[in-house]
């Protein structure tokens, strides 16, 4: 692992001041036209959200109708599709989130107490055959893991794991790349000077660890959880294969099916499908977009740990 | 565990220390080990043990060495597939890398309120499931709900309808570049702020344009973070699945079962109950991205990151 060559001048890094900002900006004229680029950008992609919002509010037979798409129809029905959507199918859609939260959770907390703890290890302790491992750590970065569903599925069926929630939780704990990011991080966020003093006070190796390197790594904590904790929710191959129970699923396999048996039946049988099936997509979204907006302050920073360096 | 705390004390000698490195080093690792010998190392071992025999209704299951890499090899469903997914990423890479690597220069040169909210909007279909996010778009491209039809009548022109198999590539590349640019996007952002400004300030007093710095500057240094982003995109695009299986019902005929190599395993393995010959062309997927990627970030190894 080498440092990239991000800095070539000695001067010392310093933060950029407000004035030095406004110089380094461009002229007002090209500013302006800048800013349009930005807005016109900004509205390719909230188009979606926009018409995922917009078409929630119609009953099937508005979605079907001749009104604008991408505006409301005359009667605002959210009240009645949330009913429709909570009760269809015996209420299976509440299920199904609640299935994704477990998965999300279970999961994502997993895979990020095996990568905190692995990533520590690699990065502080010199022990016999961790250039090996790391080696194959990062070579396993490389593998696609959709390549491992199949025998995973086949090795599962023989354990008689397949269809339970331990076949969608237990693959989700494999996360190398976030072993890859503690490591990184903690190479230079906690300092082996402080580790030392720990030590010397008396503190023993996992007391210091909990107590002096945990804080420290809080942000790659937080981004390595975020990250585990999206892939898990909107993990859609894993469930998909190993699940064949529906009160089982994840809200992305449930949609999934529901999107598949409408547009099998045609507009015709499948009408009053869509309009559950246009609300749920954007119910299935609001928990995810929720916890970027509120952990915004951890991520942004979190996100750039594995290009710096 | 504990064997790393107790009777150790610091002045005792050399070996003692190298030993309790040793024991806490592989108990910090050993937990995240356990779980990567028995989810990573077993099944790839095992699809490729499965991969060797071949099944039939007569005669049962026999071995066949690579017999099933053979059939794949001259199978052109599969070899459609993959020729595919290489044109895919041929497209789809630089479109990606451009849209994001853009977005992320003006961010770093645009520092207003509206910008930070332009990032963060920009940002936001990361947090969409890709189910979701094809699904989205699925309904936009569709003639029953969609706005192209309105749009497109109001000129007095047909709307192109991205779910045939004409333009469904079409329809793929702008999801897929929707989805993602938005996170390479921040990658690149944060790569930038992380640029020292005095490198620009020196670049000014030599009388540098804003384009020279872009060009000379900023590009050149956030190399590291081009050849991740690169890396992701080819290994997510090289098994490409979810939004093709989405769209299916949608664009009818559009997308066959053999699409994408991973579509082709999965029909394979769970429609047809053929588990070696899906094992086969998993563990032939994940050889050719495992061997692109190695071979690319092997070729960039000196502006790149992975390597030492």
């Amino acid at each position: 692992m080498s440092v990239t060559p991000v800095q070539t001048t000695d001067a010392p890094r310093k933060p950029r001041s407000i004035v030095e900002r406004r110089r380094s900006s461009t002229r007002p004229r090209s500013r302006v036209t800048l800013n349009i680029v930005l807005a016109l950008l900004m509205i390719y992609f909230l188009v979606p959200f926009w018409w995922l919002i917009v078409n929630s509010s119609k009953s099937s037979a508005g979605l079907f109708g001749g009104g604008s798409s991408l505006w409301f129809a005359d009667d605002i029905n959210y009240l009645s599709n949330l009913v429709d959507l909570f009760t269809y199918g015996g209420g299976i859609y509440a299920r199904w989130l609640a299935n994704s939260a477990l998965y999300a959770i279970a999961g994502g907390v997993g895979a990020t107490v095996l990568a905190v703890l692995a990533g520590w290890g690699f990065a502080k302790y010199r022990f016999v055959g961790r250039r090996f491992s790391f080696a194959i750590l990062l070579g396993s970065v490389m593998v696609p893991m959709t390549a491992l569903v199949i025998p995973t599925f086949v090795l599962f069926a023989q354990a008689g794991l397949t269809n339970t929630i331990w076949a969608v939780i237990i693959p989700t704990l494999l996360n190398p790349f976030g072993v890859y990011l503690m490591c990184v991080y903690a190479r230079d966020a906690v300092p082996d000077e402080l580790l030392d003093a720990a030590r010397v006070d008396g503190a023993g190796e996992f007391r210091s660890f909990f107590v002096v390197a945990l804080p420290l790594l809080r942000p790659a904590i937080v981004t390595v959880l975020l990250l585990s904790v999206v892939a898990a929710w909107n993990n859609y191959f894993l469930p998909l294969v190993m699940l064949s129970n529906n009160q089982l699923y994840p809200v992305t396999v449930g949609i999934g099916l529901w999107q598949s048996t409408a547009a099998t039946y045609g507009a015709a049988g499948g009408q009053s499908l869509w309009s559950i099936i246009v609300l749920g997509s954007l119910v299935s979204v609001i928990p995810l977009i929720i916890a970027f907006l509120t952990l915004q302050k951890y991520w942004r920073g979190g996100l750039a740990i594995g290009s710096l360096k | 565990m504990s064997a790393s705390t107790d009777t150790v004390v610091p002045t005792k000698s050399r070996r003692s220390t190298t030993l309790r490195q040793n024991l806490t080093g592989w108990a910090f690792v050993a937990p995240f080990g356990i779980i990567f010998l028995a989810l990573l190392v077993l099944p790839i071992g095992y699809a490729f043990y499965l991969s060797l025999f071949q099944k039939s209704l007569i005669g049962g299951t026999r071995f066949v060495l690579f017999g099933n890499y053979a059939k794949a090899f001259s199978d052109p469903s599969f070899l459609d597939g993959v020729w595919f997914v290489i044109r895919f990423s041929i497209v789809l890479i630089p479109l990606q890398m451009a849209v994001s690597l853009a977005i992320a220069l003006i961010l770093d040169i645009v520092v207003t309120r509206f910008a930070r909210f332009s990032r963060l909007m920009i940002f936001m279909p990361y947090a969409i499931p890709t189910v979701i996010g094809a699904l989205m778009w699925g309904f936009l491209y569709s003639d029953n709900f969609g706005p192209l039809a309105e749009i497109f009548e109001s000129f007095g022109r047909q709307a192109p309808d991205f779910l045939s198999s004409s333009l469904i590539f079409y329809g793929l590349l702008n999801i897929v570049t929707w989805q993602w640019a938005g996170y390479y996007m921040i990658i690149l952002y944060a790569a930038l702020q992380g640029i020292d400004p005095t490198l620009y300030e020196a670049a000014r007093i030599d009388g540098a344009s804003q384009w020279q710095i872009v060009l000379r500057i900023k590009i050149p240094l956030l190399a590291p973070a081009l050849v991740l982003i690169l890396v992701f995109a080819l290994i997510g695009t090289l098994q490409f699945f979810n939004e093709p299986k989405i769209l299916q019902k949608l664009a009818a005929g559009a997308i066959p079962n053999d699409f994408t190599p991973n579509m082709y395993a999965y029909q394979q393995a769970f429609s047809l109950a053929n588990y070696n010959y899906g094992s086969a062309i998993s563990f032939a997927l994940g050889a050719v991205v495992f061997v692109c990627v190695f071979i690319f970030l092997f070729a960039t190894r000196k502006r790149g990151s992975f390597f030492e």
